[in-house]
């Protein structure tokens, strides 16, 4: 049932605005049409859905600054298209959270599946635990900050933004990467076609310690880290590179 | 005297006739791979193979010009809140800005707008010129992403998910650098000037499982009032179209290998996927099988060129077509207006096909601001406007012509085949026997 949060001794203003879905009695539908009634309005407003159940698609197509609380793992495409929407996911998600995400903040606290941030364009994505495979695949402009490690193909045709890995990163890392740039801490199992290692300067750190800071990951040392950009040696297709193609 | 050709009694090879000659000489000069625009250039079996069995004493015609044949089409019935009603059923396919100018995409808009009918944005995103001047626009979800954004799609009338196309089924593209000018380079977030990949996968699903997951986001995102198409490239046509089904499709677009691009190699466009004409009638078996005919919409496109391909297509079962090069042409592509320039590019009007290059002199295909300026958006867009009428009248003259007073009322019962081919590949009688090869017994007398 759609109702109001109450029992917290919050405040009546806050109460008018806390908005509570609890997934077991109303739709899906529902809870995503209530948000996009919100769309293009500037009032903030706090929300929280239990429930999920993995289900798919929770919290997706925001575009209004709503802080909204996902207690409980989720399915593929939590928080998809998210614009200006400040989402936290207190649970793992599936595949494809953020995807396309173009503002805002989306927080896992657990883990996140495959393709996390899947062409996202702006906005920054926070996984405190582990992402899977393809995290940031043909990312647009977005940041991520992963606490743990991700896995393979990370950063596949990414073309702009950042992405802090404060784990490891698995093999083929950055493959046809354009001009996004990559910090990792820990070790990367390989790097793929056209992502070369890039030398880690004063300015490089103090970017990772903004992003760490933004991200609210503490206790990560923004020093040792290293940086992976571009070759930019595919840019332009030249036959003398067929063996990378 | 003149001169004899010589070339008249000298004997050309069968196996290596002067235009393979002239591609592996090309091959050995440049050490790369011809890439064009345009679609499949060779012989294909075509609708051209097929021939309509007009009303005599078994079949009653309607009334040229007086009896009404209603061309009207409702796309997306299955789910979507707000379906897209069309007043013929020929739509214009996908084509990008970047691959097109901004002109020539606001041409397409102005001429389908005018007869009532949808336009598609493309890979590169949505410009606000294509959606101003189409009344009706599909937004495609490409794999590239490029220009995705939550405001576009709730813009959109309707969704296109494109998991292939007919030129290259199976494969994705490359913008090269020279069209990337600093407007695309924008809306796609990558550096001007350089050679741009679009990926030949989707970033965040990999099978129609995962696909069906996706459709049901799109539809949460934008409400579920947008159709949803899903593009595929014809291949393993009546299995991808199952799976089409499955997947959630409200509209499914079967495009042909004679269907065209903007930028893809020879090799790809020439030998891969299956023609239109069998492409159809795998699609339309599929959705019968399903009980999905005419409850799932089906688009067919590659190689559509006049009201006779698009009645017979609408015979086979489908309930619209796409046209792409067709359009261009109708736009002024490979005008003879532009021969002398032609020339200086290597080519005639009637064989420009280097859409890929950005010199195209008629401006369509360009991202030149000088050569984009040379082209009329307001009469291009009427000149589309008079093909796509003419498209409608042929295909109202064909469906009386078999007493239909919809067009959707052709059915394969009005079709012979002139060529065991396209018997074979269509499922309706070789002219003039009652003979389907495949199929054990004959189908009708």
């Amino acid at each position: 049932m759609l109702g109001t949060g109450t029992g917290d001794g919050l405040q009546l203003e806050s109460l008018k605005l806390m908005r509570l879905f609890n997934l077991d009695e109303v739709s899906l539908r529902e809870l995503n049409q209530a948000l996009h009634d919100c769309n293009g309005s500037d009032e903030a407003s706090a929300w929280t859905v239990t429930n999920t159940k993995g289900k798919h698609a929770v919290a997706a197509g925001i575009d209004a600054p709503l802080e909204v609380t996902v207690n409980g793992h989720v399915g593929y495409y939590c928080a998809g298209m998210n614009k200006q929407g400040q989402v936290t996911i207190r649970g793992n998600a599936g595949p494809g959270v953020a995807e396309n995400m173009m503002s805002g903040l989306v927080r896992v606290t657990g883990n996140a599946s495959q393709y996390a941030g899947a062409s996202a364009h702006g906005g920054l994505l926070v996984i405190e635990g582990n992402a899977g495979s393809r995290c940031g695949i043909s990312m647009k402009g977005v940041d991520i900050v992963v606490r743990g490690s991700i896995g393979h193909m990370g950063a596949f045709m990414a073309q702009k933004g950042r992405m802090v890995i404060c784990g490891d990163a698995g093999g083929a890392l950055g493959d046809s990467l354009y001009e996004a740039r990559i910090f990792v801490k820990g070790e990367v199992a390989g790097l793929g076609a056209d992502c070369v290692e890039k030398p880690m300067a004063e300015e490089h750190e103090r970017e990772v310690a903004q992003l760490l800071e933004q991200a609210g990951i503490s206790g990560v040392d923004a020093a040792g880290f290293r940086r992976y950009g571009s070759a930019r040696k595919l840019y332009h297709f030249n036959i003398d590179n067929v063996d990378a193609y | 005297m003149p001169e004899k050709d010589i070339t008249e009694w000298l004997r050309e090879s069968a196996t290596f006739p002067r235009a393979v000659i002239a591609d592996i000489q090309r091959a050995a000069r440049t050490g790369i791979y011809d890439i064009r625009g345009f679609g499949a250039k060779r012989a294909l079996p075509t609708f051209d193979d097929l021939v309509f069995l007009g009303a005599s004493m078994t079949r009653y015609p309607l009334e040229g010009y007086r009896e009404r044949c209603d061309t009207s089409v409702t796309l997306g019935t299955r789910y979507a809140k707000k379906p897209l009603e069309l007043k013929i059923p020929v739509t214009i396919a996908g084509m990008s800005f970047g691959a097109l100018s901004a002109p020539a995409k606001e041409a397409l808009g102005r001429g389908a707008t005018e007869v009532g009918t949808s336009t598609t944005t493309g890979d590169g995103g949505m410009t606000p010129e294509e959606r101003e001047h189409s009344e009706l626009l599909v937004y495609q979800l490409l794999p590239s992403r490029y220009g995705m954004n939550p405001d576009d799609l709730r813009r959109a009338d309707a969704i296109e998910v494109v998991v292939g196309q007919g030129a290259k089924p199976g494969g994705g593209g490359m913008l090269l650098g020279q069209k990337i000018s600093a407007r695309v380079a924008e809306m796609r977030d990558l550096p001007e000037g350089i050679d741009q990949r679009s990926a030949s996968r989707h970033p965040d699903w990999t099978g129609p499982d995962d696909l069906a997951i996706k459709i049901r986001e799109l539809r949460e995102i934008t409400d579920w009032e947008k159709p949803v198409y899903i593009k595929i490239g014809a291949s393993r046509t009546y299995f991808d179209t199952m799976l089409a089904v499955k997947a959630g499709a409200d509209v499914i677009v079967v495009d042909g290998m004679q269907g065209g691009t903007a930028a893809t190699q020879e090799v790809f466009i020439e030998h891969v996927g299956i023609p239109t004409l069998p492409a159809v009638r795998l699609a339309v078996e599929a959705l019968k099988e399903m009980d999905m005919h005419r409850k799932v919409q089906l688009i067919v496109s590659g190689g559509i060129r006049s009201g006779a391909d698009v009645a017979k297509a609408l015979a086979l079962g489908a309930d619209a077509v796409s046209i792409g090069v067709a359009a261009l042409i109708a736009l002024g592509d490979n005008s003879p207006e532009f021969e002398e320039e032609y020339r200086r590019l290597g080519t005639s009007a009637g064989f420009y096909d280097d859409y890929q290059d950005g010199r195209d002199p008629t401006g369509i295909s360009t991202q030149s601001d000088e050569l984009a300026a040379r082209f009329d958006p307001v009469k291009g867009g009427r000149r589309l406007a008079n093909y796509l009428r003419v498209l409608t009248l042929e295909t109202q003259t064909l469906a009386r012509a078999c007493g239909k007073n919809h067009v959707h009322n052709m059915e394969p019962e009005d079709l012979a085949a002139l060529t065991i081919e396209a018997a074979a590949m269509a499922k309706v009688p070789l002219a003039g026997t009652d003979w389907i090869p495949g199929e054990d017994r004959p189908k009708s007398k």
